[in-house]
C-alpha cells in the first residue's frame, strides 16, 4: 500500500497534474455555480478534452478535480440565490440560504467549503483503507460473479429510486441495455440493431447519450422556464467576512465527523449517491439535535449546513469504491468517468489496482488535493466567481448548447452524432417530463456491454444458463438482486393495503 | 391517458420490434459453427426484450396512479404552451440545422451564425455586443481545439 501511495504521489505531483487539478477544480466550480448545470453535464462537456489528453492519470485527475468543483460551485449557488444546480446540493439550501439572507454569506460559504473539505478527505482516507481490501475480494470473482454483481448493482439503482419510481426506472435501465446492444459487440464481430445505418456499426457514442440525457434536457428546461435560470438576483455582490470564529469551528466538528462517515459508507452503495447522503445527513443531524439547536435549522443553522455538505463530498468519494474496485459505477456521474476511461484504454476492475497502481493511487492523492484546492485557492476566489450567476441567460443559452454539441462532435467528428443528439435529447426531455429517471438509462447502457460479455463468457463456460445455480456465490447475489427489485413495490402494496383497511373500518 | 403510459406504449412498441429483430430476424446470418454455441449474438437481446415487454406492460396497464402534478422546480408538460415553447423549439431547428451545415460551411462560420442567432432567438437585440461576443467565443474556442487539443476541426467553407 506504501509503495502505491508513494508511486501515486510522485505521479500527481508533477507541475501538469498539479495544473490539471487546480484547472479542473476551477472549472467545476464555475460552472457549477450555473443553475441547471450539474455536475454529470459538465463531465460530460469536459470528456473530449480529458481524452485529447491521452494520459489515463492525468485525464482522471482532471475530471475528479472537475466532479469536486462542480459539487462546491453547486453549493455555492444554492447559499447565494437559493438555486441548487444538482439535487445533492438541495439540502444545503436549507440552512445556508438563509443564513445569506441575514448577511452571513461569506460565513456560509466558509462553512460549507471547510464541511466539504473534511467531508471529501475523510471521504479519501476512507477509500484508501477500503478500496484495496474489496479489491483483494473482487479479484477472487469469476465472470459469472461479475454477471450477477452488476446485475445487481442495476436492480439497487432502480430500487433507490423512490416509491411508484422503481418500474419507471427498471424501464430505463432496459432501455439503456438496449441502446447498448446497438453496433458491434466484443464476443460478436457483427453489426446488431444497426438497421442499415452505417454510422451506428460502431454503436452510439456515450458521450453523446450522457449529452443527450443530461446536458441538453436541462437546457431546453432552461429556456422553457425562464425562473430556472433566475440569475443576478440575490446578493452577491455583499459576501464578505469569510470567517469563523472558534466556537463555531467547535459547534460542526462533530457533525462534520459523523457525516462524514455515515456519507461515505451511503456513497459506496450503487444508486444511493451524495444526494440521499446529503438529506439523510441533515435529517440525522436535525433529529439527534438538542432542542434549541433543532429549532434554528432551517433558519440558518450552521450545523444544517455543515452536515449536507460533509455527506454530499464524502458519498461522492465514496462512490469511486464501486467504480475503482469493481468497475461497477453507482451513480450517473461514476458512470460518465467509467465511460472516459474505458475511451482511455483502461478497464476499471480489481485488475486495476495490480496493472495499473499508479492510475489508482494518483486518483486517491488528486482527491485530497483537489479538496486543498478547493480550500485555499476557490474560497477566496468566490466573490468573483460568483460574477458568473450575472452573465444573462440570453448569452448563456446558446453557449450551453453549443458546447454540448461541441462535446458530441470533436469525439467522433460526425455530424450524424449532432443530429442523433437533438433527437435523444428531446426524447429524453419527454421522459423528463414524465418523471422518468435518466440516470439509469445511461449507467444501463455502459454497463451493457461488461454485462453481456460476462453473461456471454460464463455461459460458454458453463455450456449453458447452469451457472445460475451450479455456483452459490452467482445464486445468492442474483437473489439479492430480485429481493432489491421486488422489495419497494412489496412493501408499498402492503402500505397500501393497510390504509385501505383502516380506511374500510371506519 | 397520461404522458408516462403513452411513454410506457412507446417502449412496448419498440420491444416488440427489437424482440422481433432478435427472434426471428438476426440469427438468419450466423454462421453454422456459431450455432452450437451455447450463446448467440441473440440470446442477451432475447432476454432484454422479454424483460422489456414485461416491464413496459406493467407500466402501461398498471393500476395506481402515480403522483398528479409534477413536482416544485419541475415543468407541467400539460401546459407546454404556456412556457417559452417556441423559443425551445426554434432552438432545437437550429441546432438541426447547424449540424447540417457544420460541414459544408465550416466552423467558424457556422457556430458564429449559431451562437448569434440561438441569443436573438433568445431576445438578445443588442447587436453591437452580441457580435463581437460570439465573434471572440467563436475563434477562442476553435483556437483552443485546434492548437491547444491538437483535433480538426474545418474553419473554412467548402470553397476556401
Amino acid at each position: 500500500m506504501l509503495e502505491g501511495l508513494i508511486e501515486g504521489l510522485v505521479t500527481a505531483f508533477t507541475f501538469t497534474n498539479i495544473l490539471m487539478v487546480i484547472g479542473g477544480v476551477l472549472i467545476g466550480t464555475f460552472i457549477g455555480m450555473l443553475p441547471g448545470l450539474g455536475p454529470m453535464s459538465i463531465i460530460a462537456i469536459m470528456i473530449p478534452v480529458a481524452i485529447s489528453i491521452g494520459d489515463p492519470s492525468t485525464a482522471l485527475i482532471l475530471l475528479a478535480g472537475v466532479y469536486y468543483g462542480a459539487i462546491f460551485g453547486g453549493s455555492t449557488s444554492s447559499i447565494l440565490i437559493n438555486a441548487p444546480g444538482v439535487a445533492s446540493t438541495v439540502a444545503t439550501s436549507f440552512d445556508g440560504y438563509p443564513l445569506a439572507r441575514q448577511g452571513k454569506a461569506g460565513k456560509a460559504l466558509t462553512v460549507a467549503a471547510v464541511s466539504s473539505f473534511a467531508g471529501g478527505t475523510i471521504g479519501a482516507v476512507l477509500l484508501m483503507i477500503f478500496a484495496p481490501m474489496l479489491a483483494t475480494v473482487a479479484l477472487l470473482f469469476h465472470s459469472t460473479e461479475y454477471f450477477a454483481l452488476m446485475v445487481v448493482g442495476l436492480s439497487a439503482i432502480a430500487a433507490f429510486a423512490g416509491t411508484g419510481q422503481v418500474s419507471k426506472a427498471i424501464m430505463m435501465t432496459i432501455l439503456g441495455l438496449m441502446l447498448g446492444t446497438v453496433g458491434e459487440a466484443a464476443l460478436f464481430p457483427a453489426p446488431r440493431f444497426t438497421f442499415g445505418v452505417q454510422d451506428l456499426q460502431s454503436g452510439l457514442s456515450f458521450i453523446t447519450l450522457a449529452m443527450a440525457m443530461f446536458a441538453l434536457p436541462e437546457a431546453i428546461y432552461l429556456v422553457l422556464d425562464p425562473n430556472r435560470s433566475k440569475t443576478g438576483s440575490g446578493g452577491t455582490s455583499e459576501i464578505k467576512d469569510l470567517r469563523i470564529t472558534k466556537a463555531e469551528a467547535k459547534e460542526i466538528a462533530p457533525v462534520v465527523g459523523r457525516q462524514s462517515l455515515q456519507g461515505f459508507f451511503i456513497g459506496v452503495l450503487p444508486g444511493a449517491g451524495a444526494t440521499i447522503a446529503s438529506f439523510l445527513g441533515y435529517a440525522v443531524e436535525r433529529n439527534i439535535a438538542r432542542k434549541e439547536d433543532r429549532d434554528k435549522f432551517g433558519k440558518g443553522a450552521l450545523k444544517g449546513l455543515a452536515a449536507p455538505e460533509s455527506a454530499n463530498n464524502a458519498a461522492c468519494t465514496g462512490s469511486f469504491v464501486p467504480l475503482l474496485t469493481l468497475g461497477i459505477p453507482g451513480s450517473g456521474t461514476t458512470a460518465i468517468l467509467l465511460g472516459a476511461l474505458i475511451a482511455l484504454n483502461v478497464s476499471p476492475g480489481p485488475r486495476l489496482m495490480v496493472d495499473n497502481p499508479n492510475i489508482f493511487w494518483s486518483v486517491i492523492i488528486s482527491m485530497y488535493l483537489g479538496n486543498l484546492v478547493l480550500l485555499i485557492l476557490n474560497l477566496p476566489l468566490i466573490p468573483y466567481i460568483a460574477k458568473i450567476l450575472a452573465v444573462p441567460r440570453n448569452y448563456l443559452i446558446p453557449f450551453i448548447l453549443f458546447f454540448t454539441m461541441m462535446g458530441a462532435y470533436i469525439g467522433q467528428n460526425n455530424a450524424t452524432e449532432l443530429l442523433l443528439l437533438v433527437g435523444l435529447g428531446v426524447a429524453a426531455t419527454i421522459l423528463r417530463f414524465a418523471n422518468f429517471p435518466l440516470a439509469p438509462a445511461l449507467i444501463g447502457f455502459i454497463l451493457g456491454r461488461m454485462l453481456e460479455d460476462n453473461f456471454a463468457r460464463s455461459m460458454q463456460l458453463y455450456d449453458g444458463i447452469g451457472f445460475v445455480w451450479e455456483r452459490p456465490m452467482t445464486t445468492g447475489l442474483l437473489f439479492l438482486a430480485i429481493v432489491l427489485v421486488i422489495l419497494p413495490s412489496w412493501r408499498a402494496r402492503l402500505a397500501r393495503i393497510r390504509a385501505r383497511g383502516i380506511a374500510d373500518g371506519d | 391517458m397520461a404522458l408516462e403510459r403513452w411513454i410506457a406504449l412507446v417502449f412496448v412498441t419498440v420491444c416488440l420490434i427489437y424482440g422481433y429483430t432478435a427472434f426471428f430476424t438476426m440469427d438468419a446470418s450466423l454462421a453454422p459453427f456459431m450455432r452450437r454455441n451455447p450463446v448467440w449474438p441473440s440470446t442477451f437481446p432475447k432476454i432484454l426484450a422479454v424483460m422489456g415487454l414485461i416491464t413496459g406492460l406493467i407500466i402501461l396497464f398498471g393500476g395506481k396512479k402515480t403522483a398528479d402534478g409534477p413536482k416544485e422546480g419541475e415543468i407541467d408538460y400539460r401546459r407546454l404552451l404556456h412556457y417559452n415553447f417556441g423559443q425551445a423549439l426554434s432552438l432545437l431547428v437550429l441546432m438541426v440545422v447547424y449540424a447540417l451545415a457544420l460541414r459544408p460551411m465550416g466552423f467558424l462560420l457556422s457556430s458564429l451564425i449559431f451562437l448569434s442567432l440561438g441569443s436573438y432567438i433568445l431576445g438578445e437585440r443588442k447587436l453591437h455586443i452580441l457580435v463581437p461576443v460570439s465573434l471572440v467565443a467563436v475563434f477562442g474556442i476553435w483556437y483552443l481545439v485546434q492548437e491547444v487539443l491538437g483535433i480538426f476541426l474545418r474553419p473554412w467553407p467548402w470553397f476556401i
